[in-house]
């Protein structure tokens, strides 16, 4: 799937996390998405970008505009070297609000987008991305 | 088709490049009437790129297929140079004749090639032919639905205008939805709601559905999703008009109305959002 | 490095988060309203978010907390100004603000703070405002 533009964002503290939003809003105005679709991939990025450092102990996001044509999208590759996953079924349903440890935003990000890649592996590293087609 | 044959176009379109590119460059300003909007140097780029990526693309054999991997980064550049072009308001020709214009440089450096090889030189001129076609055709497909796309986001803009929010009291807002309710057309219309209520700073909306003959599950869910973003907001929503067979249809999907609030017709619901906002004895009273 | 300000008006504690929140920040902001609610037996916090385009589960859960800490002393929290765009996101992202009532701007907000305080006051025993 062609790459239009590609950048990549280190991730490493919360001010980050900060960044890391505000460049996804930028790329999703230019990927031409309604404002509502905007805040939802700008609010899913800043999800996974807070696990990637809460747990995975900072890593990279990668931000990429896709075509598939005709349709064109954004899309965010969220990798790090942490402790990895060991459950990502039971990752996937745990909700924020229970507040128990984990608390991980994975199931709520991933109604905010069109597609939701993860995976993990214990001891290596996690790698989520995220895809929002216009 | 020989795979000596099928060699030649890519190693013309490596070997002459330049040619090409000057020469079809020359046709397509030609093509274009006076006062078109497009920079030479823009379209330059357009054609460089597209003979490298065409040049890529038939050096793998195979030379005809157009829908194959091998010319998916020429489709890709043939769909946004379309896109842009309907966008920016070409006419469909105009459009194709970026592919179709090549034509006549590359057949002429064809003739040239294979001057004393009159059968090759049928041959791959056909598969020339039969190629640029093809791309042809496909930046026609990719303007249609480019178009179409427009006409599309303008029926939604349509649709907008067409469900007016009307404010009926001070604080209370009244969403008439008349038609068939679609997934899209639902969210286009809740979200201006939102908009909305935080303009007129409104307690309550009433979204009426008395002119809505049938309901679908998504458009339930964006029903309640809409109601709970309002109240989320800090706004109230009653949903009046609910006719029995969308009664019915709400039950069988199993879909959870919850706290919403609802009201047989909507003079009912305006009653209520009056209560509600504490307005009922002020309007009373000045009925007497 | 910014603070949020804290204002206090009749009776009632103000916030406006206008900054893209970070942890330090957000704690910050957590241990200085429970300090102001306390020290100045403030019956309501209003927490006003117009400014924010993003609310994420982090924010939330602040506000979340926030709301719970101020109900411990004693006040009400109300947040208003959700745009719109970030309710719908809420919503999809399934994520709740228990304890957390709102209204649509600072107004309604105050209205719904002073007329719950005037409420209590009105009633003759002190020991019916623990049920409300």
């Amino acid at each position: 799937m062609p790459v239009t533009k590609s950048e990549e964002l280190e991730l490493r503290s919360a001010a980050d996390v900060v960044s890391v939003r505000q460049a996804v809003r930028t790329w999703a105005i230019e990927a031409g998405f309604s404002l509502v679709d905007q805040t939802k991939m700008v609010t899913a990025a800043s999800e996974i970008a807070r696990n990637t450092i809460d747990y995975g102990g900072g890593g990279t996001a990668t931000l990429e505009l896709i075509v598939e044509s005709p349709r064109r999208g954004l899309r965010v590759v969220f990798e790090d070297k942490g402790p990895g996953i060991s459950d990502i079924q039971q990752a996937m349903t745990d909700h924020f609000t229970t507040g128990n440890g984990l608390g991980l935003g994975l199931g709520g990000a991933k109604r905010l987008v069109n597609e939701f890649h993860i995976s993990s592996r214990v001891g290596e590293g996690t790698r989520v991305v995220i895809t929002r087609w216009k | 088709m020989s795979a000596a044959t099928d060699a030649v176009i890519p190693r013309i379109l490596k070997t002459h490049e330049a040619e090409l590119l000057e020469e079809w460059l020359r046709e397509q300003l030609s093509a274009f009437r006076v006062g078109a909007k497009i920079f030479e140097s823009e379209l330059r780029s357009q054609s460089r790129e597209f003979l490298n990526l065409l040049q890529q693309a038939t050096q793998g054999g195979n030379v005809g297929d157009v829908q194959g991997p091998s010319y998916g980064r020429v489709r890709d550049m043939l769909g946004d140079i379309s896109r842009s072009r309907s966008l920016q308001g070409f006419s469909p020709s105009e459009t194709a004749t970026f592919v179709f214009s090549l034509k006549r440089p590359l057949f002429a450096r064809i003739r040239i090639e294979l001057a004393t090889d009159a059968e090759s030189l049928a041959t791959v001129t056909w598969t020339a032919t039969e190629l640029l076609d093809r791309l042809g055709l496909y930046t026609t497909e990719v303007y249609q639905k480019s178009r179409e796309e427009v006409i599309t986001r303008q029926q939604q803009e349509l649709l907008e205008l067409s469900t007016p929010v009307v404010k009926l009291w001070d604080g209370i807002l009244a969403l008439p939805m008349i038609g068939t309710l679609d997934s899209a057309r639902t969210q286009v219309v809740m979200e201006s709601l939102l908009q909305r209520i935080v303009e007129t700073g409104a307690d309550i909306a009433i979204i009426d559905i008395t002119g809505v003959p049938t309901v679908d599950t998504l458009t339930a869910q964006h029903l309640i999703k809409t109601i709970t973003a309002a109240r989320l907001m800090g706004a109230d929503c009653i949903i009046s008009g609910i006719r029995p067979q969308i009664a019915q249809t709400i039950v069988h999907l199993g879909v959870d109305l919850g706290a919403v609030i609802t009201k047989a017709t909507l003079a009912d619901a305006f009653r209520r959002a009056l209560d509600m906002t504490g307005q009922r004895e002020r309007v009373l009273k000045s009925r007497a | 490095m910014d603070r949020i300000p804290i204002l206090k008006l009749r009776g009632l504690l103000l916030v406006s988060i206008q900054v893209d929140m970070h942890d330090r920040l957000a704690m910050q902001l957590q241990d200085e309203l429970t300090q102001k609610i306390s020290e100045t037996g403030a019956r309501g916090v209003l927490i006003d978010i117009s400014s924010l385009d993003i609310v994420d589960s982090f924010i939330g859960r602040m506000i979340a907390n926030i709301a719970a800490m101020a109900r411990v002393l004693d006040a009400e929290t109300v947040v208003v100004g959700m745009q719109p765009a970030v309710a719908i996101t809420l919503v999809e992202l399934g994520l709740n603000l228990p304890g957390v009532r709102t209204a649509l701007n600072v107004d309604k907000g105050m209205a719904m703070l002073e007329s719950a305080k005037r409420d209590l006051e009105d009633l003759p025993d002190a020991d019916a405002r623990h049920k409300e």
